[in-house]
């Protein structure tokens, strides 16, 4: 059977992969640019599909606040749910994520990244990896970061992220910018039927035929929070062996392997051709999960290879490469954000300086 | 024989961390006495607020949630939009409730979710060692109002309830005591009353209790129960709001 296709924007393709994942509740407060998705939401949310015989929960928060402890609330409950914003607001976000997490419950977060610092301004920004890698919000914790760089991969990886949530019991971003979130591509729409929510026996249900369940991250009892951060550092461990994302591309004999990942992976696969084209031996790493960061992917290589790590920001995940080569090679950087994008002549110039 | 007096199904039967005198302890089991004899304790969610009763949780028999400090409303609001079958309120401090909830409170409120909300004003921060609350009166000496609450400095007592019964949404707010056997009476009737309101499909229904903190107000429990009566509710007026 021929899947439908259809043209929409990342925002709205996030949205519809969600509903297709069995998100049954959605908070988000506005702020561009993930307006689209917002409104998707309110538009389709409640209503009823094959597979879902009673709509989901749509609310417009207060602000942001409200939305991620409201995500808090359902997830408790036993729904699937997300919240959706853009920098600010996902600022706003972060006590209530480090609650998630410390609470294990399962839900996923959208960042649409605009430029900051501050109000910034509504330009396309990769800006916010380190908040979303490092943990914006207080604690011993970790989200996986999806990073799709196209539309349909937005549709397929907002799935994915709902599935990994829930299999792990954590918090899922998905980390897009304003290019990817406004971009119009076609999408191929899975035939499959909407996926229910999974059981959950942990959730709020009262407490009929069980004993009552509690979902909480305070633990007072001397010895009790160590123990507990111990068990989210081994399911950690186990999302880092099991969940990292990669795609590369002529890695085999290239000499400079440039590293980007969402929209600007976009950009560097242009420039990636027109250096090939001019016979230079350049290849691409581009990492799709942020956290857990495909460090594997840069290791194992001669010592003469060289990274030329591109982003929409001030240097953020060249960190991360360089943890990964840990000094064995040199990681060149070439960055712009607030407005500017590293352009395809940029990448390719500099390329030229490093050959 | 009739067995007239029981321990609730509901509360656990431990003792709890609260101050000799700490009004806490009787709302926790008025709330208990209230699920068991609506007979809503398999169907009961309850929030347990960031204050001195984060753990209310560890007292009562159902299934409960925390939620950060203020946002309890928020995650009551979800919880209640996907189980409507449920029976879920919060409870909550007046710093949780009326100073960095006030956002969530009224928004909730204001949307007339369909939810019960215990409020205990004691007129402090307790948890955090008796600093000034939005409910602190006028010339009470806090850790933070070392010579009194000044409206020059602190501006006056916030009267959320008064606040919230101005909005649509809002079916039902009424403000008891502790101060004695009969008030204590009177507040399990309201908190009952209150949980009815959500069984029926009301809207939003709040009962501020005016509830004792001897340890920062520097008072015996007993000089706390007649500071109560004799200071507080002229303040803070008993009965029904709305
Ligand atoms: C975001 C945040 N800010 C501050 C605190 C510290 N804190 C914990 S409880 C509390 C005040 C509690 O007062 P109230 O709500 O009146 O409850 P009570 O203890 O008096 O019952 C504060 C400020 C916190 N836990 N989280
Ligand atoms: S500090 Fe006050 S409110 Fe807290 S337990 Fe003690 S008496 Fe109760
Ligand atoms: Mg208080």
């Amino acid at each position: 059977m021929l899947r439908k296709r259809i043209l929409i924007s990342g925002n709205e393709a996030i949205a519809e992969g969600a509903i297709q994942a069995g998100c049954n509740f959605y908070a988000g407060y506005p702020i561009t640019p993930q307006n689209e998705l917002i409104a998707y939401m309110a538009k389709y949310m409640p209503v009823c599909r094959p597979g879902r015989e009673s709509g989901g929960v749509f609310i417009q928060a207060e602000s942001e606040l409200a939305a991620i402890n409201m995500v808090y609330g359902a997830s408790a409950a036993g729904a699937r749910a997300m919240t959706s914003s853009s920098s600010p607001g996902v600022s706003l976000k972060q006590e209530g994520i480090s609650y998630i997490s410390g609470s294990q419950l399962p839900a996923v977060i959208v960042n649409i990244m605009r430029g900051g610092p501050g109000l910034g301004n509504i330009a396309p920004a990769q800006s916010d990896y380190f908040q979303a890698t490092r943990g914006g919000g207080h604690g011993d914790y970790r989200l996986i970061v999806l990073a799709p760089a196209g539309v349909q991969e937005a549709y397929d990886l907002t799935q994915t992220g709902f599935r990994l949530a829930d299999k792990y019991r954590i918090a899922v971003m998905i980390l897009g910018d304003g290019i990817l979130g406004q971009m119009m591509e076609p999408v191929k729409l899975s035939t499959k039927k909407i996926t229910t929510s999974p059981l959950r026996p942990w959730a709020l249900t009262g407490c009929k035929g069980r004993k009552p369940n509690i979902v909480k991250s305070f633990f007072l009892r001397e010895g009790d929070l160590e123990k507990f951060n111990l068990k989210l550092q081994k399911n950690y461990q186990v999302i880092k062996e099991n969940e990292a994302r990669c795609e590369d591309l002529l890695l085999d004999d290239a000499k400079i392997i440039l590293v980007a990942y969402g929209t600007m992976a976009r950009i560097a696969k242009s420039a990636l051709n027109q250096l090939r084209l001019a016979g230079k031996k350049v290849g691409l790493i581009r990492p799709i999960s942020l956290w857990p960061f495909p460090e594997k992917a840069f290791q194992s290589r001669s010592k003469k290879v060289k990274y030329l790590v591109i982003e929409m920001s001030y240097g953020q995940m060249v960190e991360d490469v360089r943890l990964a080569v840990n000094g064995f090679t040199q990681v060149d950087f070439l960055g712009r954000s607030g407005g500017g994008i590293p352009s395809e002549e940029e990448i390719i110039n500099r390329v030229n300086k490093l050959i | 024989m009739e067995k007239i007096f029981a321990h609730p199904e509901a509360l656990y039967d431990v003792s709890t961390h609260y101050c000799p005198g700490c009004g806490h302890g009787i709302v926790h089991r008025l709330v208990a006495e209230v699920v068991d004899e609506l007979d809503i304790r398999e169907r009961t969610i309850g929030i347990a607020p960031v204050g001195c009763a984060v753990v209310a949780y560890d007292y009562w028999k159902f299934d409960c949630s925390e939620a950060a400090h203020g946002r309890a409303l928020a995650v009551a609001t979800a919880i209640k939009r996907v189980r409507p079958q449920n029976v879920v309120f919060t409870y909550q401090g007046d710093g949780d409730l009326a100073a960095i909830g006030t956002n969530e409170t009224i928004h909730a409120a204001n949307r007339g979710e369909n939810l019960t909300v215990v409020f205990i004003n004691n007129a402090v921060y307790g948890m955090t060692g008796g600093q000034m609350a939005p409910t602190t009166l006028l010339g009470q000496k806090t850790s933070t109002t070392i010579d009194g609450r000044q409206i020059e400095q602190h501006g006056f007592p916030l009267k959320i309830s008064e606040i919230l019964a101005t909005l649509p949404g809002v079916c039902f707010v009424e403000r008891v005591s502790l101060h004695n056997p009969q008030e204590v009476f009177k507040a399990k009737q309201a908190i009952k009353q209150a949980f009815k309101n959500q069984i029926d499909n009301s809207g939003f229904s709040l009962v501020e209790v005016l509830s004792p903190c001897p340890t920062y107000w520097g008072l015996s429990p007993k000089e706390a129960l007649d500071w109560i009566r004799s200071v507080m509710q002229k303040e803070f007026p008993l009965g029904r709001i709305k």
